[in-house]
């Protein structure tokens, strides 16, 4: 296979883990271990070193060009992957070939010392991720133009600001050019307008006929920047395809988008309220009723609050607080849709939120039950939240978060005047 | 022209397996990072003397008081003879080779554990880290050198022909740190131990090397084990090359290489043998 630029076979990788204490292992307590098994022998051979499997059976094909993203949750094995890949670390069995000069990234900066200038840490940084003292010498010009540091180049960078230091950092490693390139997680550093250079250096480095590979979490940047996506879930490839199905399929599997998607109190003695009212159910959900489907930005959605009211003839409404994972209050809504007695019961509201509506992000309400609508006769912090997640595919080269605690889509308009 | 000279030092494919065999050094992929052997070399150079405030003669100042102490306490005090020799210039003459050794020992044992950054994030050939850490004394030992010069103007001692196998000895000197600093950082890794291990066994070393006192006072029938300690061939020469002191004994000079060559030979081979689980463990 000719155009293939890497290939996985069969790669597991174990892990010991001692009980307890194994790391920085001192003479004395080998001794120790080595006298405690002697006795263990005889008995039963409980706590010895336990080992588990970071990756088991991995196999896959890259071929030459392609752009693919690795997802999966923390601990799933995606950057033993890596480690395995850029050489860092051994696989216990399998094999993987690469064809090509590799360049792996799985830190910016990898080397900085404090002590050293920028102009300095550049050449050293350079050389350790693989570039010779020419290439350095040929990018250095521009990578400093990248990084914006000019005027602090001959400072020690233990002086830098931590937006200047990992911009330099960064710069040193978009002008690295090996055929394959390995990333890991590296593209959440610096702010949105460098995040943005970033980004649009590994589309460059894409469409320069590279290969690269690499981890992140953002499924922004892997919708828009993948064609293929692998999806590693416990040490296994749970599945690999185009990006958009793999994405699709890994957030309606492992992201509890609907951490908890209802609160319920059966007995009225229980729920919050007084003798007034009691909340009966608080719930959200999507409006298509799917269970299992995340929320995304685009996805309506609907919140229901069903109370027991006690007094035949009240006049209540419900008023809902949105609150976002900063803690802001996103905005306020009530049922005031048509204000008449209530017969005692329950009864339930339903707000329909529209998709295109709110950022991303965790969100949480706080519901109050509004009497003749000035007097708060129950105040409830629902512990219902719920994930707003982004997969919107974006042509400009940002995917972060934007700001915001609201984010509709609304319409625009362009004249030309002149 | 450049780009011809990548196309032939790409290794165009590379293959990642389990570990096989004890002992396999890939001199190509060696051969290939030696920019960056150059680069960690000048890092440790400069990183030592930044923000100080005399910078490089520190390199200068450091053997020169140790001499002043030396030939006080063991001189003046002690009266050990100096083969009929100033016994400033006898001092400092294996001062010189001793304090690289030293330092190199010192700074090649705790390479890796001092570089765990780079090990558990980037790939190189990792025995470019002791490497280099051996390598770079030589620079303060050039320092030092020109005070020696110095030194010999001074007290109207001639340069000889023995100065030209200088770099052999200094070789000789750095090749026994690297030797024992292999085995040390390997273990290092592991055991924290060595890190607390070492400053002990450089103090023991130096009172077992003719670093201030000649030797002729070593009873005759300990020379052949004394010279298992490689340092007793490269202070001689050194004494030799300098200050046209006796020529080493041959014999000396045999076992100590044959020494340092098989303790440097085992450190490869146990370096590579747990090379492949320092990132895992470090």
């Amino acid at each position: 296979m000719s155009n293939c630029a890497i290939s996985v076979e069969n790669i597991s990788k174990k892990y010991q883990i001692s009980s307890g204490k194994q790391r920085h292992d001192t003479f004395r307590d080998l001794l120790a271990e080595r006298l405690c098994s002697v006795f263990r022998r005889n008995g039963s051979g409980s706590s010895g070193p336990t080992s588990f499997w970071a990756l088991q059976d991995v196999s896959f094909k890259i071929g030459q060009g392609q752009i693919v993203g690795i997802i999966g949750q923390n601990g799933a094995g995606k950057s033993t992957l890596m480690k395995i890949l850029s050489r860092i670390t051994q696989p216990t069995l399998g094999r993987a070939e690469i064809n090509g000069r590799v360049g792996s990234l799985l830190e910016v900066g990898t080397g900085f010392h404090p002590e050293l200038s920028g102009r300095e840490n550049i050449f050293l940084n350079g050389a350790i991720i693989g570039m010779s003292k020419a290439e350095i010498r040929r990018h250095f010009d521009a990578i400093v133009d990248f990084a914006e540091v000019e005027k602090f180049i001959d400072m020690p960078v233990k002086r830098y600001s931590s937006g200047m230091y990992v911009r330099l950092a960064f710069a040193v490693a978009a002008y690295l050019e090996p055929e394959v390139l390995l990333v890991d997680e590296v593209l959440s550093v610096g702010d949105a307008a460098f995040q943005k250079k970033c980004l649009g250096k590994i589309e460059d480095a894409a469409k320069g006929g590279r290969t690269v590979v690499f981890i992140s979490h953002n499924m922004t940047a892997i919708n828009s920047l993948c064609e293929r996506v692998i999806w590693v879930d416990s040490g296994k490839v749970v599945e690999d395809g185009s990006a958009a199905e793999t994405v699709k399929s890994y957030l309606a599997k492992s992201v509890k988008s609907l951490d908890l998607c209802e609160e319920v109190w059966h007995d009225p003695g229980e729920a919050p309220g007084n003798d007034m009212v009691r909340l009966h159910r608080v719930r959200v959900r999507r409006q298509d009723g799917s269970l299992s489907d995340p929320l995304t930005m685009q996805t309506p959605f609907l919140t229901e609050v069903e109370c027991w009211n006690m007094i035949a003839g009240a006049h209540l409404h419900i008023t809902l607080h949105l609150y976002n994972a900063e803690g802001v209050i996103a905005f306020t809504t009530a049922s005031l849709e048509g204000d008449r007695p209530m017969p005692a019961g329950l009864f339930r509201c339903v707000c329909s939120f529209p998709g295109e509506l709110l950022n991303s992000g965790q969100h949480r309400f706080v519901v109050l039950v509004v009497k003749d609508s000035n007097s708060v006769i129950c105040k409830h912090e629902s512990r219902v939240s719920f994930d707003i997640i982004d997969v919107r595919e974006r042509q400009g080269a940002y995917f972060g978060r934007e700001p915001g605690v609201v984010q509709p889509v609304l319409k625009w308009t362009t004249e030309y005047l002149s | 022209m450049e780009l011809a000279a990548e196309n032939i030092l790409r290794k165009p494919s590379v293959v990642i397996e389990p570990g096989k065999g004890l002992f396999q050094i890939d001199l190509i992929a060696l051969w290939r990072y030696r920019e960056l052997l150059y680069f960690l070399v000048w890092r440790d150079v400069l990183i030592r003397y930044k923000q100080t405030a005399i910078g490089v003669c520190w390199a200068v100042l450091q053997p020169l008081v140790t001499m002043l102490i030396f030939t006080l306490v063991f001189s003046n005090f002690a009266n050990i003879p100096s083969d009929g020799k100033p016994y400033p210039v006898f001092a400092f003459a294996a001062l010189l080779p001793w304090n690289c050794f030293s330092q190199a020992l010192q700074r090649s044992g705790s390479s890796l554990v001092g570089n765990a950054n780079l090990i558990t994030k980037i790939y190189f050939p990792r025995l470019l880290i002791p490497m280099a850490a051996s390598v770079s004394p030589v620079v303060d030992l050039f320092f030092s050198f020109i005070v020696l010069l110095a030194m010999m103007l001074w007290y109207g001692i001639l340069p000889t022909w023995g100065l030209l196998a200088l770099p052999l000895f200094v070789a000789l000197a750095m090749l026994s740190a690297l030797a024992v600093g292999l085995w040390l950082t390997t273990l290092n890794v592991k055991y924290r131990d060595v890190g607390h291990i070492i400053p002990f066994l450089i103090q023991v070393w130096m009172y077992a090397s003719p670093v201030a006192y000649p030797v002729s006072i070593v009873p005759e029938k300990w020379r052949l084990f004394y010279s298992l300690n490689p340092m007793v061939g490269v202070i001689e020469g050194f004494r030799w090359a300098i200050l046209g002191a006796q020529r080493p004994d041959w014999m000396v000079l045999v076992v100590s290489s044959t020494v340092v060559v098989a303790l440097l030979l085992g450190g490869l081979v146990y370096f590579k043998h747990m090379e492949q689980t320092f990132a895992d463990i470090i």
